[in-house]
């Protein structure tokens, strides 16, 4: 970032999609600026093979690091090391990377239950010798090796120390520029802070009237048709907008699709999954206690809803293990 | 035993490596192709309520969330028994025909492209998307930006996200179009078949008019029979969207024709304990483990393929492009794998000019886009036909529709065997008595699965730099003789 060099910009993707990157293309003609002004190194951080590669670098040779994805396996958290030392800037980018998003479901389960799932009770698998994968197996010509499979996802905060986050499932093109203006700029706010994203709700950026606490039954949204002009939470649907940091531009409120968190948390609140139940409350019609949990009670999947995005990094983190002998 | 090992190849929900084997002569003895990542969707599915599914699923695949979303759809509408009405399946196609032409562009120009438009021996450090607009000129590069985004806009503002939209649920679509919207998108589908002809011929004018290109497609290392899958239309021509699948046989004859529920009695997968991945196959032919022919279950699922297993294509420019291909490559099925990227930019050109018909189609702006489900729900399964693939989603849900199992079988999945055997094919041409052509090697390989455009490649490609390859060759005593390598910055 110093003189005239390029700044040297590294992007890893760890158990994740790959919507991050292709939101990074969505940059469109924004990436020829990214390329006169950086060197990009995103495969030469992205290999796990080329961990020595990657060792031989100077600590801190990559100025910024934006790192999506997960920690679901160990090669993920090895590289997670790796990239912190030779980071100068690691960026949890994406919400696998901060929240542990939807695959952070998967911690309502654990390793064992979904092998079974994917290798032997799905009911087009054929596996003869009821094989799961096996993290050495001795094939006749050498021996082929596969990383471990976590019983856990974890956000990459709960790995490595993180500099800064950038939410969104995917984060959205205009604030990815945002965040890469400022870093060309050398104007990053203070270590830890939330970029590419707004100190306000989805609600402040949304475009359907709120009007008062008035839902006396929640409807799943394939129930109704709901009025495009109106909050969809009034009208009786569970929209994550209220718990959610804005910064996206409420794109799914603006198809009549409510919000389901995944700009992580709300300014000011460490728990998305809670601050949803909060905000559940505060709609409800109900005279009786007796109707409100009558209310309440018809929520469909509540961890699945209100921890949509956000389960790993959530209090809860996990269901709990049981022990396997 | 020699040991190789290309290093990472690419990702596929992670990464990737290819460990070949020499024997003790230095001939190839075996390849793998190993995926070292799982998340586990089929089990976190279970306990979400399945219209929450097509939010769910797309995070299997950032670069094609739109194909998970309709699959994940359509098996919704099967659980609740509920008809989508006319214009709420024709704008979830409109979607579709628009995303198809944002993903074949990526991959032309972008990821699987510049191995022909740069040439598969230009120095690495040109073979990328940069390297093709300095070749073909900034002004076209910009076209293939804009076009790229114009498509995008159009899944954007039908989908409120443009990667991960939101907007196809059981019985229909969230929200119809107005006229102003559907005058935008016939705008953006007429420069989009514009431009899909223009690309159409910066692949004569680059890749047919180039002999050393012809002969790399002709040649025995790219050229793999196998079983070819695809959707068509109750014509036999190719659909994205809807329709049956449709399995031909090496030598081009029917094999099956199916429709969705009846997936389980087609395909089974096969699991091995060295790899995360399950390989896909047709069950009647059965496992023969990784090789090609008409005695293996092994098929492949790709633009190629769909061409192959259809009886032409629905719109006429595209036909014609079509016949253009056959008519130089010779009888279908045609089996050069390299030739999957000229069928995928037939494709393009068909994808654009649906998307055109639906944008003008009387019907797509009429308000009623959605049926609201009354039946029980109980099972269902929906197929789309994913740009790398026949993709199947299978859900079973208890009296509330909250999921109870889930099975899926997604795009690239079905390429694993077939991509695991070109990649071998590839080494084995190249490998020779311990002698391995450096870049050749490195090169030819990659191209060997870059064809099939697997669902992390896109991504991987799209920004300046080349995919790093490392070849790393064992003696006998398991001591590194040579390492090849290049671009590790």
């Amino acid at each position: 970032m110093a003189g005239n060099e390029k700044l040297k910009l590294g992007l890893y993707w760890a158990a994740s999609c790959g919507g991050c990157e292709i939101a990074i293309v969505e940059l469109r003609e924004k990436i020829l600026v990214i390329d006169a002004n950086c060197d990009i190194l995103f495969w030469p951080v992205a290999l796990d093979f080329k961990y020595k590669d990657v060792e031989a670098m100077p600590d801190g040779h990559i100025d910024v690091c934006l790192f999506n994805g997960a920690i679901r396996t160990s090669e993920n958290e090895h590289l997670a090391h790796l990239l912190r030392k030779k980071s100068k800037v690691l960026v949890a980018f994406g919400s696998c990377a901060g929240e542990g998003c939807i695959p952070g479901l998967a911690n309502l389960f654990d390793r064992e239950s979904i092998f079974a799932r994917a290798y032997l009770e799905a009911p087009s698998v054929d596996n003869p010798n009821g094989y799961v994968p096996q993290t050495t197996w001795q094939m006749p010509e050498g021996e082929i090796r596969i990383p471990t499979f976590y019983n856990t996802v974890k956000t990459l905060r709960q790995v490595e120390d993180v500099d800064y986050i950038v939410p969104g499932c995917p984060p959205q093109p205009p604030q990815i520029w945002n965040v890469i203006e400022a870093i060309l700029a050398g104007q990053l706010p203070p270590k830890g802070s939330v970029v590419g994203a707004t100190d306000k709700t989805v609600c402040d950026e949304c475009k359907h009237t709120r009007q008062e606490k008035s839902v006396k039954k929640f409807y799943r949204p394939h129930e109704m048709i709901p009025d495009s002009t109106k909050c969809l939470f009034d009208q009786g649907m569970i929209c994550a907008g209220p718990a959610t940091r804005g910064g996206c531009g409420a794109l799914c409120t603006k198809v009549d699709m409510p919000c389901r968190g995944c700009y992580g948390p709300a300014p000011n609140e460490i728990d998305q999954g809670a601050a949803l139940l909060s905000a559940v409350a505060s709609v409800i019609d109900a005279d009786t206690e007796e109707e409100a949990a009558r209310i309440v009670g018809e929520i469909v999947d509540p961890i699945g809803t209100f921890y949509r995005f956000s389960l790993p990094a959530s209090l809860l983190h996990r269901s709990k293990l049981e022990a396997r002998g | 035993m020699q040991k190789i090992s290309i290093d990472p190849i690419t990702r596929l929900e992670g990464h990737g490596r290819i460990d070949l084997f020499l024997n003790e002569e230095g001939d190839l003895a075996n390849a793998y192709l190993v995926i070292p990542e799982l998340r586990g969707f089929e089990k976190f599915a279970e306990g979400r309520p399945v219209e929450e599914l097509p939010r769910i699923t797309p995070r299997i695949c950032g670069v094609c969330p739109e194909a998970h979303h309709m699959a994940s759809a359509k098996a919704c509408d099967a659980v609740y028994h509920v008809e989508v009405p006319p214009a709420g399946k024709k704008l979830r196609e409109l979607l579709y025909s628009a995303f198809y032409v944002a993903d074949h562009a990526t991959h032309f120009y972008i990821l699987g492209g510049p191995d022909f438009v740069m040439g598969p021996d230009a120095p690495p450090a040109e073979r990328n998307i940069l390297g093709v607009i300095h070749k073909v000129g900034l002004e076209i590069g910009g076209r293939v930006i804009k076009c790229r985004g114009m498509a995008m806009d159009i899944v954007g503002t039908l989908g409120g996200k443009t990667i991960h939209p939101v907007c196809a649920i059981p019985g229909g679509m969230s929200k119809a179009i107005n006229e102003e919207e559907r005058a935008q998108f016939e705008a953006i589908a007429r420069e989009e078949i514009d431009f899909a002809l223009f690309t159409l011929q910066i692949f004569r004018d680059i890749v047919l008019a180039n002999k050393g290109y012809v002969d790399l497609i002709l040649s025995d290392a790219f050229t793999m029979p196998t079983y070819y899958m695809g959707m068509v239309d109750e014509k036999n021509k190719v659909s994205f969207y809807d329709g049956k699948v449709r399995v031909v046989d090496p030598a081009g004859q029917e094999f099956v024709k199916y429709g969705p529920e009846e997936y389980l009695d087609v395909v089974a997968e096969r699991v091995e304990p060295w790899t995360y991945l399950k390989f896909p196959y047709l069950k009647k032919v059965g496992w023969k483990g990784l090789v090609p022919g008409k005695d293996s279950g092994v098929y492949q699922a790709t633009p190629l393929s769909r061409l192959n297993a259809s009886d032409g294509m629905a719109t006429p420019r595209a036909q014609e492009a079509y016949e253009e291909m056959y008519k130089t490559l010779g009888d279908k099925p045609v089996h050069y794998l390299l030739a999957t990227h000229w069928a995928r930019l037939v494709e393009l050109l068909y994808a654009a000019e649906r998307l055109l018909e639906l944008c003008t189609d009387p019907e797509i702006t009429d308000p009623h886009v959605r049926n609201i489900p009354t039946e029980k729900p109980t099972e269902g399964v929906g197929i789309v036909e994913a740009p790398r693939g026949t993709l199947t989603h299978h859900y079973a849900t208890d009296d509330k529709g909250i999921v109870t199992k889930c099975n899926l079988i997604v795009g690239t999945t079905n390429n694993y065997a077939p991509i695991s055997i070109a990649v071998k094919q590839a080494a084995q041409a190249l490998i020779t008595k311990g002698s391995v052509v450096s870049e050749g090697v490195l090169n030819r390989v990659e191209m060997a699965f870059r064809l099939y455009d697997p669902c992390f490649g896109c991504a991987t490609h799209a920004l300046p730099g080349q995919m790093p390859l490392e070849v790393r060759i064992y003696g006998a005593e398991g001591q590194i003789v040579d390492v090849l390598k290049r671009n590790l910055g």
